[in-house]
C-alpha cells in the first residue's frame, strides 16, 4: 500500500548538493564525514571481521571435534610453526581462541552494532542532518580501522598473535610474545575510536534531536544507543590505563601485574615484583562487564523497533523499558567482580557482587518481558527482520537465565571457566545480538539502498542459522556441567571425566560448519539485492519513526526540511486513524 | 551543511555541542587517571613497605612545576577572557604564555627524569618508580597534547578569529577546559607521589 | 542565540578579579601542603590532610577557571555520574583484594 510522501520534497538545497557533488571519489566514499557513509564503512568492515572471527572458530572446531587429527592442506599453508604436518599446535589453538574473542567483540559486533547501526540510524531517527561532530566521526572510523589492521598484523609477527585469551590475564600475558604487545596497541586504537564515538553519540542525541522529539518520544533504539555511549565513555578508559600498564610491564620492565618471586619455565623472573595480577583483572572487568551490555543493548533496540513495526501495535511498557535501560546501564558498573569469584575473594565482597548481579538481572527481564507482551494481540507480520527479532527473544532468554547460576558465587564454583560459561555468553551474543544485527540489516537495508533484500533467501538464512546456533551451543551446557574447562586445545579429551561428553564437541563443530553454509545465502543476498532487489519507496515497512521520512537512500543532509515529531514513536493502530500507523513525522 | 548549536546554544540545554563534547571527554579522562590512582592505591596498600615521596623524588622541582602549571591555568583563562573582550593581541600574549609555561613544565620534568635515569632509577626498579613514571608520563603526554592544540589556536587556527570570532572563542574556551583539567590532575598527582 | 563579545565586558572584569584571587589562594595552598609534608605526619593523617588540600585546590580550579560554578544542569549530571563511577573504581578493587586472602 502506498501513501504520499509525508514530507513534501521541494528538492534538497541546491547549494549543498552542488557542494557535496563536487567532492571527489575519495572525499565522498572513503574519507567522508557523512554519518551514513561512515555507518556503512563500519558495517562492512565489522561484517568482514565477523566473518574472519567465525573462520578462526571453524578452524578451532576441527581440533575440538577431532583432537590431534591432521589437515595436511592447511598445514602446508600455515606452516610448521602453527600446524606441523597439518596438526594444530596448542599455541596456535590459543592464538585462534584469543583472537576469535577479541575480533568478534571489538572488531565485529561493537563496530557493527554501534558504529554501523548507531551511526547510520540515530541521526535519521532523531531528525538530524548528521552527527554533532562529523569530522570526529570520520576520525573514529579510521582509529577503528587502524586498530583492526594492528590486530590482523599481529598474526604475522614472530610467535604469532596474542594467545592469552581475549582477557589477557597477567602474568601469562606479560611474558607472552610480541603479538600481545600488538594486541595492547590495537586495543588503545580501538578504545580511542570508541571514546570519540561515544562523545559524538551523546552530544548528537541531546542536541540535534528534532523539534517535538522529547526524550520519552525517542525510539527505543535511540535510548539504547544513548546508554551504550555512556557505558563506552566511562568504562573503556580504565582498560586503556591497564593496557598502558601492561605495556610498561612488557616493555619497560615494570611489575604492575607481576607478583614477587614469579617462576617462569623453572627460573625466577628477574623483576622487581610486588605487583598484583588481580589488578589487571579488576581493571579489565571494569570495562568488560559494561562491554557485554554494549553488546546487547543496541540489539535490544533493534528488536524493539522491528517488533513494534511488525505487530502494528505500540510497544508495551515503553516507559518501564526506558527506566530499566537506564538502571541497567548504571548497575553494569558495579557487578564486574562476578567474573572473579574464584580469585580468593572474601565473603563480604562476594556477597556484594552477587547481590548487585542478581539485581541487574531484573531490568533485563523487564525489557524482555515487555517485548514479549508487545506481541500479544498484534497483527504480526512474519517477514525476515521479524523472524530474526522474534527468535532473539527465546535465545536471549536462554542466555540470560543461564547466567544466573554464574552470578551466584557458590553456584559459580563448578561452572566457572567451563564450557557452561561459553554456552551462556554465546547464547546472548550469537543467536542473541548477532540475530538482532541480522534483523537490523534486513530491516534498514531498504533505507540505505532503496531496495529490499530477497525474502526467500532471508528465510533460508534464518531457519538454518537458528537451528545451527542451537546445535552448536546447547550441547556446550552439558559439556560444561560435566566439568570440561574452556580453552583446552583438545576439548577435554585428555580427561577421564570428560569422556562421556566428548562426542558433543563434534556435534557443535558440525553445527558450526553447517551454519557457515547457511551464511552464503545471506552474503549473496546482501550484494545481489543492491542491484536486483525489489525497489522500495521511502517507507516500505509502513513504520512510524523519523528515519522513514527521509528518501531511500537519504541524500547528504538527510531531510529536505527539518522534520518535526508530533507524537510518540510507536503510534500503530490508533483507534479512529485512517491508516494502521500514525508516523511521528506527520502532523 | 550547517550543524546547529555549533556556535549558538540550544535553548533547553543552554549549551553548545562543543561544550558538551569537551566535558564528556574530560569525564572519560577522569576515569583514565582514576584507574591509575586506583592502581596506585592497590599496589601501595599491598606493599610490605612504601617509600615516602620526598625520599626519592625532587620536591622543590615539583613544587616549582606545580606553580608553573597553576600559573599557566591563569594565563589560559585570561587568554579566553581576552577574546571575550575582543582583544586579540592580548589573547596571543596570554596563549603564548600558556604554551611557554607548558614547555617549562616539560623541561623541568625532563631534568627530573634524566636525573633519575642517571642515578640508576628506572620504572623497572620498583613499583613506586613504576607508578611514578607511568602517572607523570601519561600526564606529560597530556601536557604535550594540550600544548599542541593551544599552539594551533595561537598560530594557524587563529585566522578563524576574523571569520567566526564566536566559534573561535568557544574553541579556545574548550581547549582551556582541557588545559585546566591537566592542571587539576597535577594538583592531585603532586601530593600523592611527592609528599606522601 | 549569539552573544556579542562587547556585551559581557563588565562580566569579564568581575571574572578576571576572581581569577586573580583564586590564583593567590592556589599559591598559598601549594605552599601550605608542601610545608605540612615536612612534618612527616603519620601516613593516614598525612594522606587525609594532603587530599583535603588537593580537593580544595582542585575545586577552585574546577569552579572558577573551568566555570563549573555557573555551568548548566546537564554538565553537573554528567559529572555527578562520573564522580560516582570514579569512587567505585577507586574503592572496590582495593576492598575486594583486601577482603580476600590471595596475593596480599
Amino acid at each position: 500500500m502506498s501513501h504520499p510522501d509525508a514530507v513534501a520534497s521541494p528538492g534538497p538545497s541546491v547549494a549543498h548538493e552542488v557542494h557535496h557533488e563536487a567532492l571527489g571519489f575519495w572525499r565522498r566514499y572513503v574519507f567522508s564525514t557523512d554519518h551514513k557513509v561512515i555507518g556503512i564503512q563500519y558495517a562492512i568492515t565489522g561484517l568482514l571481521f565477523l566473518l574472519f572471527g567465525f573462520t578462526l572458530m571453524m578452524l578451532m572446531r576441527w581440533q575440538l571435534a577431532y583432537p590431534g587429527s591432521a589437515l595436511p592442506w592447511l598445514g602446508k599453508i600455515l606452516g610448521d610453526t602453527r600446524m606441523p604436518g597439518g596438526t594444530m599446535l596448542p599455541e596456535f589453538y590459543n592464538e585462534l581462541g584469543a583472537m576469535h574473542g577479541t575480533i568478534m567483540v571489538f572488531l565485529g559486533v561493537v563496530p557493527l552494532a554501534v558504529g554501523g547501526f548507531g551511526n547510520f540510524v540515530v541521526p535519521l531517527q532523531i531528525g538530524a542532518q548528521d552527527m554533532a561532530f562529523p569530522r570526529l566521526n570520520m576520525a573514529s572510523y579510521w582509529f577503528f580501522f587502524l586498530g583492526g589492521v594492528t590486530m590482523l598484523a599481529s598474526f604475522l609477527v614472530p610467535g604469532g598473535a596474542a594467545q592469552s585469551g581475549w582477557t589477557s590475564y597477567a602474568p601469562l600475558s606479560v611474558i607472552a610474545g610480541t603479538g600481545q604487545t600488538m594486541w595492547l596497541i590495537g586495543m588503545i586504537f580501538l578504545i580511542t575510536s570508541s571514546l570519540l564515538g561515544a562523545i559524538n553519540f551523546i552530544t548528537t542525541i541531546i542536541q540535534l534531536r528534532a523539534k517535538g522529539l522529547t526524550f520519552m518520544r525517542f525510539p527505543f533504539f535511540v535510548w539504547t544507543q544513548f546508554v551504550t555511549a555512556f557505558l563506552l565513555l566511562m568504562a573503556f578508559p580504565p582498560l586503556e590505563a591497564a593496557a598502558v600498564m601492561q605495556l610498561m610491564d612488557r616493555l619497560a620492565g615494570t611489575s604492575f601485574f607481576l607478583p614477587s618471586g614469579l617462576v617462569v619455565s623453572g627460573q625466577v623472573l628477574n623483576h622487581a615484583g610486588g605487583g598484583n595480577p588481580l589488578l589487571w583483572q579488576h581493571l579489565f572487568w571494569f570495562l568488560a562487564h559494561p562491554e557485554v551490555y554494549v553488546l546487547i543493548l543496541p540489539a535490544m533496540g533493534i528488536v524493539a523497533e522491528i517488533i513494534a513495526n511488525n505487530t502494528r501495535k505500540p510497544l508495551w511498557g515503553y516507559r518501564s523499558m526506558v527506566y530499566s535501560l537506564v538502571f541497567l546501564g548504571f548497575m553494569s558498573f558495579i557487578v564486574w567482580a562476578h567474573h572473579m569469584f574464584m580469585t580468593g575473594m572474601g565473603t563480604a565482597m562476594a556477597a556484594f557482587f552477587q547481590t548487585t548481579t542478581m539485581i541487574i538481572s531484573i531490568p533485563s527481564v523487564v525489557i524482555l518481558t515487555a517485548l514479549i507482551i508487545s506481541l500479544w494481540g498484534g497483527s504480526i507480520r512474519f517477514n525476515t527482520p521479524m523472524l530474526f527479532a522474534l527468535s532473539f527473544l527465546p535465545m536471549f532468554g536462554i542466555g540470560g537465565l543461564t547466567g544466573l547460576p554464574l552470578g551466584l558465587n557458590v553456584a559459580d564454583i563448578p561452572l566457572h571457566d567451563t564450557y557452561y560459561v561459553i554456552a551462556h555468553f554465546h547464547y546472548v551474543v550469537a543467536p542473541g545480538t548477532i540475530f538482532a544485527l541480522f534483523a537490523g540489516i534486513y530491516y534498514w537495508y531498504p533505507k540505505a539502498t532503496g531496495r529490499k533484500m530477497n525474502e526467500t533467501l532471508g528465510i533460508i538464512h534464518w531457519i538454518g542459522s537458528l537451528i545451527c546456533m542451537n546445535v552448536v551451543f546447547m550441547p556446550m551446557f552439558l559439556v560444561g556441567l560435566a566439568g570440561v574447562s574452556r580453552r583446552l586445545y583438545d576439548g577435554g579429551a585428555g580427561y577421564a571425566f570428560a569422556q562421556p561428553v566428548l562426542h558433543l564437541n563434534a556435534v557443535s563443530s558440525w553445527g558450526a560448519w553447517i551454519m557457515a553454509l547457511f551464511q552464503i545465502p545471506f552474503i549473496f543476498n546482501f550484494f545481489w539485492s543492491i542491484r536486483k532487489g525489489e525497489k522500495t519507496g521511502q517507507n516500505p515497512w509502513q513504520a512510524t519513526t523519523l528515519e522513514w521520512a527521509a528518501p531511500s537512500p537519504p541524500p547528504h543532509g538527510n531531510f529536505a526540511t527539518a522534520p518535526e515529531a508530533y507524537r510518540g514513536p510507536y503510534e500503530y493502530s490508533v483507534p479512529g486513524a485512517a491508516k494502521d500507523f500514525s508516523p511521528q513525522f506527520e502532523a | 551543511m550547517d550543524i546547529p548549536y555549533t556556535v549558538e546554544i540550544r535553548r533547553d540545554t543552554g549549551l553548545t555541542n562543543g561544550k558538551i563534547g569537551i566535558w564528556l571527554f574530560l569525564a572519560s579522562e577522569v576515569m583514565l587517571f582514576g584507574a591509575l590512582f586506583a592502581s596506585y592505591i592497590l599496589i601501595r596498600t599491598g606493599a610490605a613497605s612504601w617509600p615516602r615521596g620526598d625520599t626519592i623524588l625532587n620536591v622543590p622541582l615539583a613544587t616549582i612545576n606545580t606553580i608553573v602549571l597553576i600559573t599557566s591555568s591563569v594565563t589560559m583563562v585570561m587568554a579566553w577572557a581576552s577574546l571575550k573582550r575582543g582583544r586579540f593581541g592580548t589573547f596571543r600574549m596570554y596563549m603564548g604564555g600558556t604554551i611557554l609555561l607548558g614547555a617549562v613544565f616539560l623541561v623541568i620534568k625532563f631534568f627530573e627524569y634524566s636525573h633519575k635515569f642517571e642515578t640508576g632509577l628506572f620504572p623497572s626498579t620498583n613499583n613506586f618508580l613504576a607508578i611514578y613514571f607511568t602517572l607523570t608520563g601519561l600526564h606529560g603526554i597530556h601536557v604535550m597534547g594540550g600544548m599542541a592544540v593551544n599552539a594551533y589556536f595561537w598560530g594557524p587556527g587563529a585566522k578563524q578569529w576574523k571569520t567566526n570570532p564566536e566559534w573561535f572563542t568557544n574553541r579556545v574556551e574548550h581547549s582551556g577546559l582541557f588545559w585546566h583539567f591537566v592542571d587539576l590532575v597535577w594538583i592531585f598527582l603532586f601530593p600523592t607521589l611527592y609528599l606522601l | 542565540m549569539t552573544t556579542t563579545t562587547g556585551d559581557h565586558a563588565v562580566d569579564i572584569d568581575k571574572h578576571v578579579r576572581i581569577y586573580v584571587s583564586v590564583f593567590v589562594a592556589l599559591m598559598a595552598l601549594t605552599i601550605i601542603t608542601v610545608v605540612i609534608s615536612r612534618f612527616h605526619l603519620p601516613v593516614p593523617i598525612a594522606v587525609t590532610v594532603a587530599l583535603l588540600v588537593a580537593l580544595i585546590k582542585g575545586s577552585l580550579v574546577a569552579c572558577y577557571f573551568m566555570h563549573l560554578i555557573s555551568e548548566k544542569k546537564l554538565i553537573y549530571a554528567v559529572l555527578a555520574l562520573t564522580a560516582a563511577f570514579f569512587v567505585v573504581l577507586l574503592a572496590l578493587p582495593v576492598l575486594t583484594v583486601h577482603d580476600g586472602f590471595w596475593l596480599r
